[in-house]
């Protein structure tokens, strides 16, 4: 009990430092989200008319969770560049030289990415009420909605950190923020995938962001473009198990690759 | 006897094909500076790394203070400190806050934490820029907090891995300055280094390594002897002269350069330098150029390997003040 109050204790040092550098340049964040809301005027206004919904409803109304979810996604590179960036100029080394535990650093720098993504949560919804968005599910289905969006942030934060410390060169953080384009696109988050060809369309509903994004149009009350496949009945089931199998698989092996880490 | 700060026996650690340590020897006494000095790649930073419990080895033991690196890497942990090779500093946070940071981390309260911050800070002369972000501090600056926030919890032995490696020579004097505070404070040090003069400035014993194995230790003077001394070059002005200049300086005659080597004796460079001048005085020689040499690490360097490869291993103990056979400084000094 005694080591685990320690270790939160620890964690709660790494948070403040995450936090304070994000006080002291909000550029990061600041960009995050102004990329979500450029999404969603691109494909909300520039290209939005041209997609069509099976089973109906209003396309804005549809992109908009599928926005919360890309974004939740996208915070895999903040991640995996500040632990990079850390484990190259040697501040991970200190860490692992001082007497703390080593689920500290992750755990602090989870606690403050979770703190960073509920704002920018808070700030993409707020925008999309303002263009017309809106949850029309109980105060408690939204609010599951939002926490099943922060549990997809914390499995794609264990996967950030386990990048950033296996892959620390320049190369490593470069291919990770051009892949997560595809990774990103490949699902349901801005087209339904029942307009993709047949075997697209199964690996779109078998990306853990899909399962994401369709559990909450669910829990909003927003039209989920889908009519049939396993995303029908079994989505919100989906989006508490894919993060937890990232998390489950991933967790392990950055704790491993903490460890090893060494030049 | 007390237990000594640090023992190593016996370290091998290999990344791919390479030896980062092979067999690898080091005891340190208390309250001392210990150098590691040798070039890159020697397994200097490998062998730190070690001792502070961030690289496992594949063979041998290490314990610090008695306790084994690992089998208790947490008690290790507490009681030492490691300053690595690149500044490991949050950029963007002010000075002040990386130490109550790390202070933190170490178990401090947030006041005790504050407070010994605050003191760090003084000592090292960081007061005036305590509030402000690391990323405008100086090379120097940069390392002394570096290196100030290794001493928070008052370490028994403090790892300094390459402190002054790309500094100007007002920073490194500056870090020099630190580092012998530290040691007056009770600190044990053990600084690894590339520079001889460095481990000439700071270090009580040094550990000549290359890789991966200790090659000499000793003093800096005993080193020093057995690396063989200063040299006096003294250029002849035309090459019909070389023989005779060197025959009246007793030197070695090197006919492509033109140029006759002194050794210099017990004395040293000096007195060796002001007694060639006076037998060319004597005998009446001209020359062109006349040059006091001290011999460079690269040298040192040259001179300690091959001679291993030659005999192969028998590393160090006291070197006795033997001065280097011919033959093996002409190839050191080519």
């Amino acid at each position: 009990m005694n080591a685990v109050a320690a270790t939160l204790r620890q964690s709660w040092v790494i948070t403040l430092r995450d936090l304070k550098h994000w006080q002291r340049e909000p550029w990061t964040p600041v960009f995050g989200i102004a990329f979500s809301v450029m999404l969603v005027l691109v494909f909300g206004y520039l290209l939005g008319g041209a997609i069509s919904l099976p089973g109906g409803g209003d396309y804005l109304a549809y992109l908009m969770p599928g926005i919360f979810a890309l974004s939740m996604m996208f915070g895999i590179e903040a991640t995996m560049s500040a632990i990079a960036n850390d484990s190259k100029k040697g501040v991970t080394d200190r860490f692992r030289s001082l007497p703390i535990s080593g689920a500290a650093v992750p755990l602090g720098r989870a606690g403050a990415d979770l703190m960073n993504s509920a704002a920018e949560l808070a700030v993409l919804m707020v925008g999309g009420l303002l263009i017309g968005w809106s949850a029309s599910g109980s105060v408690a289905a939204t609010v599951l909605g939002v926490v099943l969006l922060l549990w997809l942030r914390f499995a794609m934060l264990v996967l950030g950190v386990f990048l950033g410390l296996a892959f620390r060169g320049e190369g490593g953080v470069t291919a990770v923020q051009v892949l997560v384009w595809p990774l990103g696109f490949l699902s349901n988050v801005l087209v339904a995938p029942e307009s993709m060809p047949g075997w697209l369309a199964f690996l779109a509903q078998w990306n853990p962001i899909s399962a994401t994004a369709a559990a909450c149009r669910e829990l909003f009350g927003n039209p989920t473009g889908i009519t049939g496949g396993v995303l029908a009945d079994h989505a919100l089931l989906l989006a508490v198990l894919w993060p937890a199998v990232l998390t489950v698989v991933f967790l392990p092996l950055t704790a491993r690759a903490y460890r090893r880490l060494s030049r | 006897m007390s237990v000594p700060p640090l023992v190593a026996r016996g370290l091998r650690k290999r990344y791919g094909d390479t030896h980062a340590l092979d067999g690898f020897d080091l005891e340190i006494e208390p309250g001392a500076v210990h150098a590691l000095l040798g070039p890159n790649g020697a397994g200097k930073s490998t062998a730190v790394n070690t001792f502070a419990t961030l690289t496992r080895c594949e063979e041998g033991e290490v314990r610090v203070a008695g306790r084994d690196v690992r089998r208790e890497p947490a008690a290790v942990r507490a009681s030492v400190g490691l300053v690595g090779q690149h500044a490991a500093l949050d950029e963007i946070l002010f000075g002040r806050e990386n130490l109550v940071m790390f202070g933190r981390l170490y178990g401090l309260s947030k006041s005790a934490a504050a407070e010994r911050a605050d003191e760090l800070l003084g000592t090292f002369g960081l007061r005036d820029a305590a509030d402000r972000k690391v990323s405008t501090y100086s090379g120097g600056m940069r390392r002394r907090l570096d290196i100030a926030a290794g001493l928070i919890r008052r370490p028994a032995l403090l790892f300094l891995d390459e402190p002054t490696t790309g500094l100007d020579p007002r920073a490194r004097n500056e870090v020099w300055q630190t580092v012998r505070q530290i040691v007056d404070a009770g600190t044990t040090v053990l600084l690894t280094t590339q520079y001889l003069d460095e481990a000439d400035q700071l270090a009580d014993r040094i550990t000549v390594m290359d890789a991966g194995r200790v090659v000499a230790e000793g003093s800096a003077q005993q080193l020093k002897r057995r690396l063989g001394g200063d040299r006096v070059l003294v250029t002849a002005p035309a090459h019909a002269d070389l023989d005779r200049l060197a025959a009246v300086l007793g030197g070695r005659a090197d006919a492509e350069l033109r140029q006759v080597t002194v050794e210099a004796g017990q004395d040293g460079g000096a007195a060796t330098l002001t007694a060639v001048v006076r037998a060319l005085d004597a005998a009446g020689l001209e020359v062109d150029d006349l040059l006091l040499r001290r011999p460079t690490l690269d040298e040192v360097f040259l001179h300690l390997t091959a001679k291993d490869g030659a005999g192969a291993g028998a590393p160090g103990t006291d070197a006795p003040g033997t001065a280097a056979p011919a033959d093996d400084t002409e190839g050191a000094l080519r």
